[in-house]
Parts: structure tokens; sequence; C-alpha cells
């Protein structure tokens, strides 16, 4: 889902970077006060940034016979909101671009929509959906991840189709274009990353339950657990 | 617990494997290339006359420089949350023992 540098025309760079940035600002923020009423939180914070770390650096195949990766991001957002996600995305984002040159500074804002803000607020809300509609732990964190995935790389081809419309059938066609090389390539990995979600999260209401309880989001983990 | 996590992953290897077992016609492009890179491949089809109109500051030397630094983007985390987990795994253990010290009566119960 990293568009390359350069690759958004300019007026497009921009509007993106704009429509991004308050949501970066206004994670530092709820990161902030999260840390400071919860010190021990600290340490899972991490924990959630670098599942993202990990898990964005490893290409795996699809059925597709094209790769890509996964985005990590539906686990942060279940437990810090979807704002604390936006600002740990954008170091991973920024960790790419500068280093790997993969992603790059001029469609930043872009890529931050689409991996750290879209897939962490649709991921929130399908896990607070599952939990209202008393879904079983398991399930609520596994369609929360798995669709945050998805609903990144569909943002990312809808940003791709704006910006290059095909010249006969418009956006619509080059969406179509777009989203059979990203969205169709994602379906099983999404569920790869639902799995592996899964797992991690019911190690930590195994081994760090004192920490989940800490976090308001978790008390309804606790109780369930 | 762990049962069900073995499960859990046990199906995410399976995912990954399958692709690897289908033949695809790959018209001699590389096996597996990268979604991004295709993207790619379909903006110049789509505006043959796009010019990226800014590029990276610096890139990677070579393929192998590539690995290298997306092979330590992986160890960092995963040697991050190995910490954690062997952290919470051991501080679980120390109190469930110091507790069961605390009620000698459950102790010597379960010896």
């Amino acid at each position: 889902m990293h568009i390359m540098e350069g690759f958004l025309p300019a007026t497009h760079a921009i509007a993106w970077t704009m429509v991004s940035a308050p949501f970066v600002v206004h994670g530092v923020r709820s990161i902030k006060k999260k840390v400071d009423e919860h010190p021990e939180a600290k340490m899972l914070l991490g924990v959630a940034g670098a599942f993202s770390f990990v898990i964005s650096a490893l290409k795996l195949p699809s059925v597709t016979g094209s790769s890509s990766h996964l985005t990590g991001t539906g686990l942060g957002a279940v437990l810090f909101g979807p704002t604390a996600m936006t600002v740990l995305g954008t170091i991973v984002l920024l960790f790419q671009a500068l280093l790997l040159a993969h992603g790059g500074l001029t469609t930043l804002g872009a890529n931050v929509f689409a991996m750290a803000i879209v897939g962490p607020f649709v991921a929130y809300g399908i896990y607070r959906l599952g939990q209202q509609r008393q879904w079983p732990l398991a399930l609520s964190v596994f369609m929360a991840a798995a669709l945050g995935d998805l609903a990144t790389y569909i943002t990312t081809s809808v940003q791709l189709a704006l910006a290059f419309p095909d010249p006969t059938s418009g956006i619509i066609g080059s969406l179509a274009k777009f989203a059979t090389v990203f969205a169709v390539t994602q379906v099983p990995l999404a569920i790869i990353e639902g799995l592996i979600t899964v797992v991690i999260v019911n190690v930590l209401t195994k081994y760090s339950a004192r920490e989940l309880a800490a976090l308001k989001v978790l008390l309804r983990l606790e109780v369930k657990a | 617990m762990g049962k069900r996590n073995g499960l859990l992953l046990m199906l995410a290897l399976l995912l990954v494997l399958i692709p690897l077992g289908i033949d695809f016609d790959d018209n001699g492009h590389e096996p597996f290339a990268g979604a991004d890179a295709q993207a790619e491949g379909v903006i110049q089809d789509l505006a043959p006359d796009y010019q990226p109109w800014f590029t990276s500051f610096w890139e990677p030397p070579g393929g192998e420089m590539e690995s290298l630094l997306f092979a330590v983007q992986a160890a960092l985390g995963a040697g991050f949350i190995g910490f954690y987990l062997g952290r919470s795994y051991e501080r679980k253990h120390t109190e469930a023992a110091k507790e069961q010290k605390a009620s000698p009566s459950l102790g010597a119960s379960s010896r």
C-alpha cells in the first residue's frame, strides 16, 4: 500500500497531508493522556508499535501470484484507540520512507491516511461493534484486524484512482485496476493479519491482564477473559 | 489457550504456504512481485507521460542492502515483543509463586 515517492501529483500529495495532519496531532495528545494516566501502559504501547513494525516488514505471497505486507494496525487500535495508532503507524511509515525508500515524504500524508487512519478507525469501529453485539472476543479482534487491513488497501486503490483516472473509463475504471492489484491480493493476507492479531491478544490477556485492565478500552476484555 | 493459538498460527502458516504451491504463469516476470511495484506499472499504463516529481533522498544501495534493512526492521520489532512477553510471563509466575507462599495451606496441599 506504499504509494511511491513522487507518484502522487503535488495537489493530491498536499491535500492528503492536510487531511492526515489533524489525526496525528490528536493522536499525540491521546497518547500523552493515556501514558500520564497509565504509566504502566507505556511498554504495551511499544508492543503495539513493534507489532506493526515487524508485520509490515514481511512481504507475504498471495494467491494472485504477487506479494504484499500486513499493516499490524488493528492491535494498537483495539488497545489504545484509533488515533494513538495513527501516531505509531506514521512512525513506521516514516522509517520506511527514509531508510527503505518504501513510500515517500511527498506521499506520506496519503499513506498515513490509508494505513494509519482508515485502517485503525475501521478496526476500532468493528471491534466496538463486536463488543456491543457481544461477539466472542476472538471474533471481534479477528474481524477488526482483518477488515482494517483490507480497508487500508482499498483506500490506497481509491487514492491512486483519484490521481490517475483511466483515459476512457474514468476513476471507476482505474479503481478497478488498482483494486485488482491491491485489494484482491490482500484478501488472504487480511485473514492472516486477523489470525495473528487474535494470537497476540490471547497472549496479552493471559500475561498482561493487569495492564490491559488499567486501560479503559480493555475493561471489557478483562470481564470476558 | 496454547493449543488454540497453535491452531491459529498453523492456519496462518497454511495461508502463506498455499500460494507457494500454485504454478503461476509468470510470463518471465518475477514471481510474487510486490503489489506496490505492480501499482507503479498500472500508473505508467494509465498515464504514460506522468513523471514522478520528487525522488527519495536516499535509497538502499541494491537489493541485498534493502533486505538487510527489512530484516533489521523485523528483528527490532520481534525483539521488543519477545522482551515484553518474556518479562510479563516471568512476572506472572513470580507473583503466582509469592501468592502460594503467602497462603501456606494452599502451598502445602499442592505438594
